[in-house]
C-alpha cells in the first residue's frame, strides 16, 4: 500500500489521498492523472492492466484501487 | 451496420498540417501542470509538439490549400471531379454548406455534387462509407473526401484535458472504381445516448451564444472553459475506446473471416499514444502495425488523424506497394467505425504545409 500512496503522492503531492473516498469526484485525479497512474502501477507492480479496466470505479478510492492492483498480482500481498 | 464495396480504390492522399507549431514544454504552466507531470503526460500520452492554425484560418482554408497544391502539380484536374465530401465540425459559417464555399473557390461545374457531413473522430470512416456509395453511381467516377477541423479555435486554452492533445489538419483523399476486385468491408456504429459525452454545448441554436456562455469558468475539479468550448468526458471516452471499439473490430475480423496476422497496418484515429498501445494490447496487435506517434507530432485532428497518419507513416510504402490495412475512427456521436480494404499503390501519399 505504501508503494500505491507514493505513487499518487509522485503524481499529485499536494494531496492527501487516503481522506478522499471519491478522488475523481473530489477532483484529486483527473483523466490524465489516471492514465500516468496506470503507467506507473504497470512499472512499479510489474502489470499490464486492460484498457477496460481504465474505468470510474477501480481508480474510485485507494481501497478500489488496492483491489485492482491485488487482481492482477494474484495476491494479498501489494 | 455492416457493408461491403468492391471494384473501387483510394487513388490517393494529401494531408496538409498548419505551419504554426506549439510545444507543450512551452505552454504546460498554462494548465497549471508542475515540470514533472509535463514530462510524465510527454512519455505516456505523448503529448509534445502540435501544429495548430493561428488567427481565423478555417478548415477549408486548409483543405482548398491540399486542393490548389494537387491541381498545380498535375494530380488533380478539376473536369474530373464528380463529387466533393466535406467531413468538418468546423465549418466556415451555420449556412451555406462549407464544400459548396470551396466548390465556388475552385469554380467547379455544375455537375458536380458536394455535400458536408458533421462528424468528428470516426469522420473520415463516414467520408469513405459516403464515397464509395457515390462511386456505385455510373455518372460518379471520382470523388474526392475532404476530412479536417480546426477544433483549436473551439477548445479554451486553460482546459487541461483538452488543449494540450488538440491539433489542426486538413486533407484531401481521392477515390475512384477500378477493374481490380478489392473487396472492401466497413462495420459503422452510432450510440446517441452518449452524445453529450464530446460536445461543444453553446453556440448553436439549441444554446445560442451569449455573454453567459462565453464566460470561462472554474469548474469543481479546478478545469476551465466557456460553454461554447470542446467538452469530452475523458474517463468515458476512454472506457468507450476499450470496449465498444474493439468489438467493433473483432466484429468485422469474425464477419469477413480475415485474421488479424493478414492486417500489415492499422491505421486507428490518434486520440493519443496511451489509448493506442491498450487498443493494440486488447486486440493482441503487434505495436509496430499500429502507428501512434502522431499526436506527438502534429496533435488529435479528428477526422483528419487517420489521412494525416497514412501521409506521415507510409507515405514512401505506399507510393510502392499495396498493402492491407485495417482503419478505425470513434469519437463524437457517439459513432465508430472500423474498415478493411487494400491500399496502393498510390498516385500520390505526401504530407505538406500550409
Amino acid at each position: 500500500m505504501d508503494k500505491l500512496l507514493s505513487i499518487l503522492r509522485e503524481i499529485r503531492p499536494e494531496h492527501d489521498f487516503a481522506a478522499s473516498e471519491d478522488l475523481i469526484f473530489d477532483g484529486l485525479l483527473d483523466s490524465f492523472d489516471i492514465v500516468t497512474l496506470v503507467a506507473k502501477m504497470e512499472e512499479g507492480f510489474g502489470i499490464t492492466i486492460r484498457g477496460e479496466d481504465v474505468q470510474y470505479n477501480n481508480f474510485k478510492n485507494l481501497k478500489n484501487i488496492k483491489r485492482l492492483i491485488k487482481r492482477y498480482l494474484k495476491s494479498d500481498e501489494i | 451496420m455492416r457493408f461491403s464495396f468492391s471494384k473501387k480504390k483510394i487513388s490517393g492522399i494529401l494531408s496538409v498540417v498548419p505551419r504554426n507549431r506549439v510545444r507543450f514544454e512551452d505552454e504546460f504552466e498554462n494548465y497549471g501542470f508542475s515540470r514533472d507531470k509535463m514530462k510524465a503526460l510527454k512519455k505516456v500520452i505523448g503529448i509534445d509538439e502540435r501544429r495548430i492554425v493561428r488567427g481565423e484560418v478555417c478548415t477549408s482554408d486548409l483543405c482548398q490549400a491540399g486542393l490548389e497544391y494537387l491541381i498545380e502539380k498535375g494530380l488533380l484536374k478539376k473536369e474530373d471531379i464528380d463529387a466533393m465530401i466535406l467531413i468538418t465540425q468546423t465549418p466556415d459559417h451555420f449556412m451555406p454548406p462549407t464544400s459548396n464555399i470551396l466548390h465556388g473557390k475552385l469554380g467547379l461545374g455544375h455537375e458536380v455534387v458536394c455535400f458536408d457531413i458533421n462528424q468528428g473522430c470516426s469522420g473520415y470512416l463516414y467520408g469513405l462509407l459516403q464515397a464509395f456509395l457515390l462511386l456505385e453511381q455510373p455518372m460518379i467516377k471520382k470523388v474526392l473526401l475532404l476530412a479536417g477541423d480546426t477544433l483549436s479555435r473551439r477548445s479554451c486554452i486553460h482546459d487541461r484535458n483538452i488543449y494540450p492533445l488538440i491539433g489542426d489538419a486538413g486533407s484531401v483523399t481521392i477515390l475512384e472504381n477500378t477493374d481490380e476486385t478489392n473487396k472492401i468491408h466497413m462495420n459503422i456504429k452510432s450510440d446517441g445516448a452518449r452524445s453529450d459525452w464530446l460536445i461543444i454545448p453553446a453556440g448553436a441554436f439549441r444554446l445560442p451564444s451569449s455573454e453567459k456562455t462565453r464566460q470561462v469558468k472554474i469548474l469543481p475539479d479546478g478545469n476551465r472553459r466557456s460553454e461554447e468550448d470542446f467538452y469530452m468526458n475523458g474517463p468515458g471516452i476512454f472506457l468507450f475506446t476499450q470496449t465498444d471499439v474493439p468489438m467493433a473490430i473483432k466484429e468485422l475480423f469474425e464477419f469477413t473471416s480475415i485474421e488479424l496476422e493478414e492486417i500489415d497496418y492499422f491505421i486507428f484515429h490518434q486520440a493519443n499514444r496511451f489509448i493506442l498501445e491498450k487498443l493494440a494490447e486488447k486486440l493482441g496487435v503487434p505495436k509496430e502495425k499500429m502507428p501512434n506517434d502522431i499526436v506527438e507530432k502534429y496533435g488529435n485532428s479528428s477526422s483528419a488523424t487517420i489521412p494525416v497518419t497514412i501521409s506521415h507513416s507510409l507515405d514512401k510504402i505506399l507510393l510502392q506497394k499495396r498493402l492491407k490495412i485495417c482503419l478505425a475512427g470513434f469519437g463524437v456521436g457517439l459513432s465508430w467505425g472500423t474498415l478493411i480494404m487494400d491500399l496502393g499503390p498510390l498516385a500520390f501519399c505526401e504530407l505538406i504545409e500550409n
